[in-house]
């Protein structure tokens, strides 16, 4: 899980430290756009677009789906946090019951110890 | 936490390995038929299962552990109001490994339980196989989520991006 984190972590602030990213990001966080939007509202070409998606996505921070032959990308932040928090309330769940757990095992260890003397 | 001479307490990981597993990995100071008794004897088993914090009792256990062997356990305030989950066993290795299925849905995970003594600690894992991926995120709840929050990281991402 930490080494998830971290190489999530790493790829969203490589995916942040370029301006026409964050860019695309804030206009991602207006509306959905497609491929070819973002490329003319950026003023770049379409595969210099699909290179700066393509970072944003194995980011997670941006979704994308092809849908005929436009491709449209969404913000993915929002899924991944949803995830990342629910797996940590999960955690938690577990945390909760092998801590009681923790206590039979004692409990068990010294039942076997007192029969064993 | 491995620095200290003698850890009060061992960390618990979950790990989501692929779009349709889960795995929970957590070590007991104890050794691996001791564990396994508490996940296989229904007494042992109701003491842990459902702590406080989750805030639903467990109000019956039953488990005929093995394979082929099913199990059901009932949570809730009254009998009336009561949730169950039930399967069967599929793989039972006495102080190894246990293997169930949760049938309570039909996009209900195959669960995998292996006890690894090492010691005198249990390393116990457990692995959650979904159907698919759709199965994992309906049971996850990933799709539901806290709305606010996420609308203030909505809001923390637009002014990154300005």
């Amino acid at each position: 899980m930490v080494q998830y984190s971290k190489t999530r972590l790493d790829a969203s602030f490589a995916a942040l430290s370029d301006a026409t990213r964050r860019g695309v990001l804030e206009q991602l966080g207006r509306a959905d756009a497609s491929i070819t939007e973002l490329a003319e509202k950026f003023h770049l070409t379409l595969t210099g677009m699909k290179k700066h998606v393509g970072v944003l996505e194995q980011a997670g921070l941006v979704t994308t789906e092809k849908v005929g032959r436009v491709r449209t990308c969404k913000l993915g932040l929002r899924r991944l946090e949803e995830e990342a928090a629910w797996i940590e309330s999960y955690r938690q769940l577990w945390d909760a019951r092998f801590d009681e757990l923790d206590k039979i095992v004692e409990e068990l260890k010294q039942k076997e110890k007192d029969d064993g003397e | 936490m491995e620095s200290k001479p003698t850890p009060m307490k061992n960390p618990t990981t979950v790990e989501r390995t692929s779009e349709r597993e889960l795995v929970v990995t957590r070590t007991f100071n104890g050794p691996a038929h001791i564990v396994f008794q508490a996940w296989t004897k229904p007494e042992l088993f109701m003491r842990w299962w459902a702590p406080k914090s989750m805030g639903v009792p467990l109000l019956s256990c039953d488990m005929d552990v093995r394979v082929g062997g099913g199990y059901r356990v009932a949570f809730g305030h009254d009998a009336s109001s009561a949730m169950e989950f039930f399967g069967k066993y599929l793989e039972v290795i006495p102080n190894a490994r246990l293997v169930w299925t949760n049938e309570e849905s039909d996009d209900a995970a195959v669960t995998t339980v292996t006890f690894e003594e090492k010691g005198g600690k249990t390393l116990l894992v457990l692995h959650e196989l979904y159907p698919s991926k759709e199965a994992f995120d309906a049971n996850s709840g990933a799709e539901g989520g806290m709305p606010e929050q996420f609308e203030q990281l909505d809001e923390l991402l637009i002014s990154l991006g300005s």
